[in-house]
């Protein structure tokens, strides 16, 4: 009578456990010992048959005979199997007994996938396992919209700008830098504080040379002459003069070329200065080369 | 009298109106189309005609004239947090001399950083942990390996690292910034956003060099923001060195914490040219813990919790 149900199932009409693919067909049914839709592997078509299913990781077998084909509700018979890998197969040896190769094979097989695959699952829970978050498309989509007006109105460049505008204005950076008129204002208060310190001279000369620079620029002289005109101008001492010459260059060599630089391109001679103490434009100018 | 009052209609209280329609009732899609944009004009043209109204008027008045009215901002309505800091705060500057950073601030540390990300980072997130360690001087890139964060805690405080930075990946890209301080610090836990490597920013500079760099923080007012901030200070050294002429900002807007790398330079007094390197990205707060990280048994000092926390659109937290 298997065969018939073989014959009619299996082949011919309808069995709701089969699932048909391009290449093969496969058996969804519980007790299926491999999986696949086949003559030998069918529970239904066959009346003696045994599987392995596991149960919260325990394995069982399960057999299914003749004399109990009238019975459904006994039909199967559950036997536990040990937790011990070869204990197991000798059970399923010993309960197995007397029946036909391909049954006891498969069971083993199945008997020890099952088992590899338990022993990956209790790997895996040991390790750290991604909690995986679900992600609300409307608060996504909102929260995505608020970042880029946030940004917008963060205006950020301008308020990095301020920022490091206001640090310099507080003196932050010290002596690195040195602009014409913030430190002329700043000259200005120490002069009539009275207390006259080497830098405000220096940004002083700096000041006087961008209005010079324009000035001179009408009597065609050379760049080098009226620096040392300016310098002739306001500085007093030589020591001012060196270290100014020495800020020059720590702000040249620190610019890295970016800086525009400031008016024509200072070059670096030894020369001598004679002082003079008129304020008026002098008409002399000396160098040593 | 009532005579005087209305002047048309002779009705005692009631004006009558003659029956306008709404445009909302036309039952035709179009025809209800049409003159919704009809009178969306002319409700621009009246607008306009106010507007030109009302600057004739100030123009007249001149120096009389009443004073701009101020547009309304989120940030100017913001709703007002009771723990905002002020500045002169004793209470909070105690706090600040005794908390887990008043090591660092009194420049009795020197912060050494670990950055990791999650298992089996992809190539952008390795890329974008190798630019933020150009950017964090002091700072080592390590690969995780499948190690839990619990055991890698106690052998970093054993070499000396005083911050351990996380970026969690999903599906390739970067979507979460875990920083802990390591002494048995606080640990933020970010939401990480717009990520942009240096290659896709336009216009930007060169390599950032090794120079320390200086460290910008706007915006971060309340208690909480304070706190974060103080956490984002410590990731630099204290000393920058001007000539290296970088800055690294964070700045909070509506509870957003934009980060930009830049380079500045003064052209003059009053003007300031910068220029973007370095990697971008945008945080968002969601929990500050306590100790150390620890996910369970952790004493959460601010969870970010939806039902309760966004209430309002004027209402910001950090």
């Amino acid at each position: 009578s298997s065969q018939v149900v073989w014959d009619m199932l299996g082949n011919r009409q309808f069995c709701s456990y089969k699932i048909t693919t391009k290449t093969q067909n496969f058996c969804r049914n519980e007790y299926n010992l491999t999986g696949l839709c086949n003559r030998s592997s069918c529970p239904l078509a066959n009346s003696q048959y045994a599987t392995i299913r596991e149960e919260k990781g325990r394995c069982y077998l399960y057999m299914k005979t003749i004399e109990r084909a009238a019975f459904p509700r006994r039909l199967w018979e559950r036997v536990l199997l040990s937790k011990n890998y070869e204990k197991a197969l000798e059970e399923i040896d010993e309960n197995l007994i007397y029946w036909p190769r391909f049954i006891r094979h498969k069971c083993k097989q199945r008997f020890t996938k099952i088992t590899q695959y338990l022993i990956r699952i209790r790997k895996l829970t040991l390790k750290r396992q991604r909690k995986l978050v679900p992600l609300r498309r409307k608060i996504e989509r909102r929260e995505k919209r608020r970042e880029e007006k946030a940004l917008i109105a963060a205006q950020l460049d301008n308020a990095i700008e301020k920022e490091l505008l206001e640090r310099l204005k507080q003196d932050t950076y010290g002596d690195i830098y040195n602009f014409p008129i913030h430190a002329f204002d700043k000259a200005l208060q120490q002069q009539d504080a009275e207390s006259e310190s080497e830098s405000d001279a220096e940004k002083e000369d700096d000041d006087e040379d961008m209005d010079k620079r324009e000035f001179v620029e009408a009597d065609d002289s050379d760049l080098s002459d009226f620096e040392d005109m300016d310098k002739l101008e306001t500085s007093s001492e030589e020591e001012q003069e060196e270290e100014e010459e020495t800020e020059k260059k720590a702000s040249h060599s620190k610019s890295k070329g970016k800086t525009p630089l400031k008016g024509p391109a200072r070059r670096k001679r030894p020369y001598i200065e004679i002082e003079y103490e008129e304020e008026t434009e002098p008409t002399t100018k000396t160098k040593a080369a | 009298g009532s005579a005087a009052e209305d002047g048309g209609p002779p009705a005692p209280e009631r004006v009558l109106f003659p029956p306008t329609f709404s445009v909302s009732e036309i039952k035709n899609k179009q025809r209800r189309h049409f003159m919704f944009l009809r009178w969306k004009q002319q409700q621009r043209k009246e607008k306009l005609a106010a507007r030109k109204k009302r600057r004739k008027e100030r123009e007249a008045l001149g120096d009389k004239a009443p004073p701009k009215a101020i547009p309304k901002t989120i940030e100017n309505q913001r709703v007002y947090d009771e723990t905002t800091v002020d500045p002169n705060d004793e209470e909070v500057a105690f706090d600040e001399a005794t908390d887990e950073f008043a090591p660092y601030f009194n420049r009795q540390t020197v912060p050494k950083i670990l950055i990791t990300t999650s298992d089996r980072p992809r190539g952008r997130t390795v890329r974008f942990c190798e630019q933020l360690s150009t950017v964090i001087p002091n700072s080592h890139v390590y690969y995780r390996r499948g190690l839990a964060l619990k055991r890698i805690i106690p052998q970093c405080i054993a070499r000396d690292f005083t911050d351990l930075i996380v970026i969690n990946e999903d599906r390739k890209i970067p979507n979460g910034l875990v920083l802990s301080h390591l002494p048995d610090g606080p640990t933020a836990h970010f939401r990480m956003s717009s990520v942009r490597l240096r290659k896709e920013i336009k216009r930007k500079g060169k390599e950032p060099t090794e120079h320390v760099p200086e460290v910008i923080l706007n915006n971060f007012t309340t208690r909480l923001g304070h706190s974060v901030g103080r956490m984002f200070a410590s990731l630099f050294p204290h000393d920058p060195q001007f000539i290296g002429r970088q800055v690294a900002t964070f700045h909070n807007q509506r509870d957003y914490i934009f980060f930009r790398f830049h380079r500045y330079i003064f052209k003059s007094e009053k003007k300031v040219g910068i220029q973007e390197l370095g990697p971008r990205f945008t945080l968002k707060l969601r929990s500050l813990q306590k100790g150390t990280f620890d996910s369970k048994f952790g004493e959460y000092e601010w969870i970010h919790k939806r039902r309760e926390m966004d209430t309002s659109r004027r209402k910001f937290h950090l």
